[in-house]
């Protein structure tokens, strides 16, 4: 089977998609790139991180629309057109930028159909960059997806691997409510095996990455692969995992997570955003609520500290949950009794 | 207006700190010690000194994610400013702010900032501080091709007018809207009409000038600092790198920076006239450019030679208290 980058995968989700269904527009600033440059050539971007590559010479301008630099309006203009029957995709560049257009996801996407009953509907993908590890500081740096997971109407995407972002990317684009779709931008680069053909992953299913019966360890989007390096090393002293990944968490896959703790009985949670309100927070405390009786140890949160994204180097290390940190987590819970 | 000797040479020298500052990072950033992004402000330096020159500490600016010059021509201090953008905990916002988000409060800079348009309505606020002191300040803002089409600019300019607050909108358009030409992302024929439209007076300027800068911020302040409300300085520039640092610039034509860079440099602009009118020396300009090339060179040492960060420092400054 081929292998490709998440970028890669992604990038062809989109391809089959607007091949497939003439529905499905793109919009953005700089999916193509160029428009009005003294080169004349378009295509200059293709995205910033080049997600949207060949989408312009093959679907043309119509359909893969550059736009000015006015996130509320791109938004808007994706809600808009999703009512009236399209299938938009549109791109924040930084999952930061959603500050800018907050209102037409929260207000307006998000509460469209429970408004407006079952006549409407809103099938809109909001792609958007996300995550620490590039130096970016605190407004290119950020994992917002406990605030869009929050929000009842909103799907959240958070793909952790390149064949796992191709299918979630066609069943997001196929799915009729909007979709936000969160790609970490230090995933990009990562590549697995991943089919030529379309295929759409279901929303709600996570992935079992790795199984083991002592710790059950869930973990978001770049996290899982550092939980996976974990577990390596805790299988090594005989600590054995569950990895989990929920692949979306808006539907969060409960029983999988469920399933899994009333096996092992202790439960990791590791979440790249801050703590308070996390996805390590609420998965605990469904947890808690759902398979106390089954707990034989506290359960450990491993997230980012109460703090905005530092710049410097040494301190955005320290800031993201480390490997060592998750193996230090699960040794504790076996510690406990 | 004619400008004495001394203000003539502190203009050059701020105009050489931020040209020399930037073009030391271009060599820099490609050897991997600098974290994160990168966008350089080489070539609108006459836009940023010629305002910053006829502002006081008491006037407040904002910036952009292209910031540096900003930063340099409100006075911040150039080995700290290298040192954050190296992240080092002796940075000028101790290494947590980085290239986007250097700032100086005590000398009224209020922030570069990673939002586009993010600035705006903050200068619109930061004006009614200055209204309410009553000491004749003003606060400025800066606005690209790209921020001139964020729902924020919009809403910040019509504020500023409703409220007629001392704030002085900078347009500086280097053409480019990230990779997209402005002249795409602009919908209106004559930009400078839609800022009028606010009910807002504008002073055009050239951006490659100084003094032609220099002559229509005189113009915004004399109105801003006078109960006039807000003005706006609309410029013309270009910038010599790309979006960001990295950035292949496909949207460019061939040759269209060097032929700028050969034709139409701020600087070269700037030492022409003033030699050329018997203002300035050629010595007294070249002995400015060493003394700041010899400044740069000792603040990239500095910098590599930064501290690093005690890990206690990653929980400091998330509020003042808690």
């Amino acid at each position: 089977m081929p292998v490709k980058t998440m970028r890669e995968a992604i990038n062809e989700a989109l391809h089959q998609e607007m091949a497939r269904d003439p529905r499905v527009i793109v919009l953005g600033e700089d999916v193509s790139g160029g428009a009005g440059g003294t080169s004349g050539q378009r295509e200059a971007a293709g995205g910033v991180f080049g997600l949207t590559k060949g989408l312009l010479p093959r679907f043309g301008e119509a359909r893969v629309i550059d736009t000015p630099i006015s996130e509320a309006a791109i938004i808007g203009a994706a809600n808009g057109a999703a009512l009236a029957g399209l299938r938009p995709v549109a791109e924040i560049m930084f999952a930061d930028f959603v500050g800018v257009c907050f209102d037409q996801i929260l207000n307006q996407a998000a509460k469209f159909r429970y408004m407006f009953g079952p006549n409407a509907k809103a099938p809109l993908v909001i792609r958007m960059t996300m995550g620490a590890g590039m130096g970016a500081a605190a407004q290119h740096s950020q994992t917002l997806y406990p605030l869009f997971t929050a929000i009842p109407g909103l799907k959240v995407v958070i793909p952790s691997n390149a064949y796992d972002a191709k299918g979630l990317m066609i069943a997001a684009i196929r799915d009729d409510d909007p979709v936000i779709f969160l790609e970490h931008k230090m995933l990009y680069g990562e590549s697995c095996e991943v089919p030529d053909e379309p295929y759409a992953l279901p929303f709600g299913e996570a992935s079992l990455v790795r199984a083991g019966d002592d710790v059950t360890i869930v973990a978001f989007a770049r996290m899982v692969n550092f939980a996976r390096a974990a577990a390596d090393e805790l299988a090594a002293e005989g600590i054995h995992c569950d990895v989990i990944d929920p692949r979306t968490t808006s539907p969060l896959d409960e029983d999988m997570i469920l399933e899994s703790v009333r096996a092992t009985g202790r439960l990791v949670v590791v979440d790249e955003s801050p703590p308070r309100c996390s996805l390590a927070a609420d998965v605990a405390a469904m947890v808690a609520e759902r398979a106390f009786g089954y707990l034989k140890a506290p359960v450990r949160q491993v997230t980012a500290p109460h703090t905005p994204v530092p710049f410097a180097t040494d301190l955005e290390s320290l800031y993201i949950p480390s490997p060592e940190k998750i193996v230090q987590a699960a040794r504790a819970t076996m510690a406990s009794r | 207006m004619q400008l004495s000797r001394e203000q003539l040479l502190r203009a050059f020298r701020s105009m050489v700190k931020i040209r020399e500052f930037e073009e030391r990072l271009h060599i820099e950033n490609p050897k991997g010690e600098i974290p994160g992004f990168l966008h350089l402000y080489a070539g609108q330096e006459a836009v940023a000194v010629g305002l910053c020159e006829q502002l006081t500490e008491r006037d407040y600016i904002i910036s952009t994610h292209r910031g540096h010059g900003h930063c340099i021509a409100k006075g911040c201090d150039i080995p700290a400013m290298m040192l954050e953008i190296y992240g080092r905990a002796e940075g000028l916002c101790n290494g947590k702010g980085g290239s986007m988000h250097i700032a100086d409060v005590t000398k009224g800079m209020m922030g570069a900032n990673g939002i586009v348009g993010g600035g705006q309505p903050i200068a619109v606020g930061a004006a009614i501080a200055c209204k309410m002191r009553g000491d004749g300040s003003v606060a400025a803002s800066f606005t690209g091709d790209g921020a001139a089409n964020q729902g924020t600019v919009f809403e910040a300019m019509n504020l500023a007018v409703v409220l007629q607050v001392p704030k002085v909108f900078v347009f500086e358009m280097n053409g480019y809207s990230e990779h997209t030409g402005g002249s795409y992302s602009t919908g209106a024929k004559d930009p400078v009409q839609r800022i009028r439209g606010f009910g807002i007076p504008v002073f055009e300027a050239d951006g490659f000038d100084f003094f032609s800068v220099h002559d229509a911020v005189r113009q915004a302040l004399e109105v801003s600092r006078n109960g006039g409300g807000p003005t706006a300085v609309y410029a013309q520039t270009t910038r010599y790198y790309g979006h960001f640092e990295g950035d292949p610039m496909l949207y460019r034509a061939p040759g269209e920076v060097e032929r700028l860079r050969a034709e139409n440099d701020c600087l070269q602009n700037f030492r022409a006239r003033v030699t050329q009118a018997g203002l300035l020396a050629v010595d007294d300009l070249d002995e400015i450019e060493t003394q700041i090339r010899a400044l740069v060179e000792h603040s990239v040492s500095a910098a590599k030679a930064g501290r690093g960060h005690a890990p206690a420092e990653l929980l400091t400054n998330v509020y003042a208290s808690y």
